[in-house]
C-alpha cells in the first residue's frame, strides 16, 4: 500500500471512530430520528455529541503533536507534558486565575494558565541542565518529580480555598461536560499544533542537537523556545478545555516513530490521526463499558496508556535513548 | 582563508586557548594534532561558532563569524562534531537531507536530491539509504554523519575526529575522501586528528597544538620528524620514510 493509501485507511477510520462517538451516550440518538427531523434528536446532536466529538478529535491530535514536538526539541523519547511538570503548571495557572479573577474569560485564563505551562517547562529544562544525567529514563523520572510537587503545591491550595472540586476538571480528563460553546478554544490549540507541521524541518534540525543545529545555521534556543511555547500553549488550551489526558503525548510519537521514524514533515500528520483515533477509541470505550455511567477518559487513556507504555519500554528501551 | 585573531577561551578556571593568531589559507587538508587537551576540538568549534571565545576575532573570507548571520555561515562551512547522538530516528538519506537545509531550508529542489545522491555515492552508503540510523553499526553512522555534511556542499569542512569508530578500511577512506574533497572539489578541510601517520600521508598541512597555543606549523615533512614530534608529544618518536610516506613509530 502506498503511503497516500495508507494515511486514507486511517482518516477513514478514525471518521468511522468519529460517527461511532455520535451515537453512543445516556440519551439515545438515532439516525433515523436524525434523518426525520426530530427536535429532540437534533439538540442533542448540535449541542452536546457534535461539540464532544470535535472536542475529543482536536484534543487528541493535538496533544499528540505537543508529546512529540517536546520529545524531539527536548531529546528525549520518554518525556510529554504530563511528567514535564507542563501540564501541572498549566492546572496550577488556572486555579490561581480562579482564585484571583474567578469572572474573567477562559480565554484569559488559558493564557495565564500557558504563561504557567512555559515557566514550569522552563524549570524543568533548568533542574535538567544542572543534573548531569547518563541515562535518559531519568529525564521523565525528574519531570514526574516536578509534577508531583507542582501538583501538590496545587491541591493544597485549592483545599485550603475549597475549590477542589474545580481542580478535579483539570486533573481528570472527562469529556462529559463538553457542550457547544464550551469546547471552541481547542480550535485554537489545534491551529497552533499546526504550526508544529509548518516549521516541521526547523524542529527536526533543532533535535539533531546544539551543534548539529548550528553548523546547519540554525539558532538551536530560539527554535527550542518556540517549540516549547507551542507545547505550553496546546497543554493550557487542553487542560482548561478537557483537562489532563496522560500518557496520549508519550504513546502515540513512540508508535509512529516505529513505524515512520522522526522526520516531523512525515511524522506529524500519523501523529495528529493516531492522537485522534485513540482518543476517540478511549472516550467511547469509557461511555460503553458501564453504560448509563460513564468512566472519564482521562482514566481510560491512563489504564490503556500506561500498558502500551510499558511494552514499549521493554521491547524498545535498548534504542529509546 | 580563515583568519584567527587572537583568540583565548577558558571553561571555569581553566584556560583552553591562549592567545591563538593562525591563517589557515584557502585548499587542501590542514590536520591538526597535538596531546589531549591541546585545544584543538574547542578552537574547531569556536571556528564553527558553536562556542563563543572569550576574546579574539575569527574571519571566514572575510566576513566576522560573529557579526555573519548563521544561514549565511552555514552555505559557506560545516562541522562535524565527534559525538554525534542522534535521538531522532531518521534514515541515512533523511539526514543527509538535513545537511541540505541552509540551502533549502527543508523544501527540497532537484538541485538538492542530487547533492545527497553525490554525498551518498561519494560515502558508499546508497545500499543503506533508506535505514534508519540507529540501525546502523558505529562506523555506517559515523559515514552518514560525514555524507550530511558533505552534502551541505560548504568551501569549508571542519572535522572533528572523523577517524573514531571507523576500522582500518574506512578510515583510509574517509582520508582518501576529505583528500579528493579539497583536491578535486576544491573544497578548505581542517581536520583534528589523533594518528599522525594519517595526519603524515594525506595533509597538506600540518598544525600542532599543545596547552593552548600554536606549537608549529607546516607541510607534513616540516611536522613530522622526531625533534617536533618529541617536543610536541613529550616521547622520542622515530620517523623513517617508506615508499615515500614519513612514518612516525611510536607502538614499540
Amino acid at each position: 500500500m502506498s503511503a497516500r493509501a495508507r494515511m486514507a485507511a486511517a482518516l477513514a477510520l478514525v471518521a468511522g471512530l468519529a460517527a461511532a462517538s455520535l451515537f453512543v451516550g445516556v440519551s439515545d440518538v438515532s439516525l433515523s430520528g436524525i434523518l426525520q427531523g426530530q427536535d429532540r434528536d437534533w439538540l442533542v446532536l448540535v449541542e452536546s455529541r457534535i461539540p464532544r466529538m470535535l472536542a475529543l478529535v482536536l484534543s487528541g491530535a493535538s496533544m499528540a503533536i505537543a508529546g512529540l514536538l517536546m520529545q524531539i526539541v527536548i531529546r528525549n523519547r520518554f518525556v510529554e507534558p504530563s511528567n514535564a511538570g507542563t501540564m501541572e503548571a498549566a492546572g496550577l495557572g488556572l486555579l490561581v486565575m480562579t482564585l484571583v479573577a474567578p469572572a474573567a474569560p477562559v480565554i484569559a485564563k488559558m493564557a495565564v494558565g500557558a504563561a504557567f505551562a512555559l515557566a514550569g517547562t522552563a524549570l524543568f529544562l533548568a533542574i535538567l541542565r544542572r543534573v548531569p544525567l547518563r541515562d535518559p529514563m531519568l529525564v521523565p523520572l525528574i519531570g514526574l518529580l516536578l509534577s508531583g510537587v507542582l501538583y501538590a503545591g496545587t491541591s493544597f491550595l485549592a483545599y485550603r480555598f475549597d475549590v477542589l472540586q474545580g481542580l478535579l476538571a483539570w486533573t481528570q480528563g472527562d469529556l462529559s461536560g463538553v457542550l457547544r460553546g464550551r469546547y471552541e478554544l481547542l480550535w485554537l490549540g489545534a491551529a497552533v499544533a499546526g504550526l508544529a507541521w509548518f516549521a516541521a524541518d526547523r524542529f527536526t534540525v533543532a533535535g539533531l542537537g546544539h551543534d548539529v543545529a548550528s553548523s546547519l545555521g540554525l539558532s538551536h534556543r530560539r527554535v527550542v523556545a518556540l517549540g516549547l511555547a507551542i507545547v505550553a500553549l496546546v497543554t493550557a488550551v487542553v487542560v482548561v478545555s478537557v483537562g489532563r489526558i496522560p500518557f496520549l503525548g508519550l504513546i502515540v510519537p513512540n508508535i509512529v516513530s516505529l513505524a515512520l521514524g522522526d522526520n516531523m514533515r512525515r511524522a506529524v500528520p500519523w501523529v495528529a490521526v493516531s492522537g485522534a483515533g485513540l482518543v476517540l477509541a478511549c472516550d467511547i470505550l469509557g461511555r460503553t463499558i458501564r453504560a448509563p455511567y460513564e468512566i472519564p477518559v482521562g482514566t481510560v487513556m491512563g489504564l490503556i496508556g500506561s500498558a502500551i507504555f510499558l511494552v514499549l519500554i521493554l521491547r524498545g528501551g535498548r534504542r529509546a535513548a | 582563508m580563515i583568519r584567527i585573531e587572537n583568540l583565548s577561551k577558558s571553561y571555569g578556571p581553566a584556560q583552553v586557548l591562549r592567545d591563538v593568531t593562525l591563517d589557515l589559507p584557502k585548499g587542501g587538508v590542514t590536520s591538526l594534532i597535538g596531546p589531549n587537551g591541546a585545544g584543538k576540538s574547542t578552537l574547531l568549534s569556536l571556528i564553527a561558532r558553536l562556542i563563543a571565545p572569550d576574546s579574539g576575532r575569527i574571519t571566514v573570507d572575510g566576513m566576522d563569524i560573529a557579526r555573519t548571520p548563521g544561514a549565511e555561515l552555514a552555505r559557506r562551512l560545516a562541522i562535524l562534531r565527534q559525538e554525534n547522538h542522534l535521538v531522532a530516528r531518521l534514515t541515512v538519506r533523511e539526514l543527509g537531507g538535513f545537511g541540505r537545509f541552509p540551502h533549502s531550508a527543508g523544501r527540497l529542489t532537484q538541485a538538492d536530491h542530487a547533492a545527497i545522491d553525490r554525498a551518498l555515492d561519494y560515502l558508499d552508503l546508497q545500499a543503506l539509504a533508506d535505514r534508519f540510523i540507529d540501525q546502523l553499526s558505529g562506523g555506517q553512522r559515523q559515514r552518514a554523519f560525514v555524507a550530511m555534511v558533505l552534502a551541505q556542499d560548504t568551501d569549508y569542512l571542519l572535522l572533528d575526529e572523523p577517524l573514531n569508530n571507523l576500522d582500518m578500511k574506512h578510515g583510509q577512506a574517509m582520508m582518501r575522501l576529505l583528500s579528493r574533497a579539497a583536491h578535486d572539489l576544491g573544497k578548505s578541510v581542517l581536520v583534528v586528528l589523533h594518528d599522525i601517520n594519517f595526519a603524515s600521508c594525506h595533509s597538506d598541512r600540518i598544525v600542532a597544538m599543545r596547552d593552548g597555543r600554536i606549537f608549529a606549523s607546516g607541510t607534513p615533512a616540516e611536522i613530522v620528524a622526531p625533534d617536533p614530534l618529541r617536543d610536541l608529544y613529550d616521547m622520542e618518536i622515530a620517523v623513517r620514510e617508506i615508499d615515500g610516506q614519513r612514518i612516525a613509530l611510536f607502538y614499540g
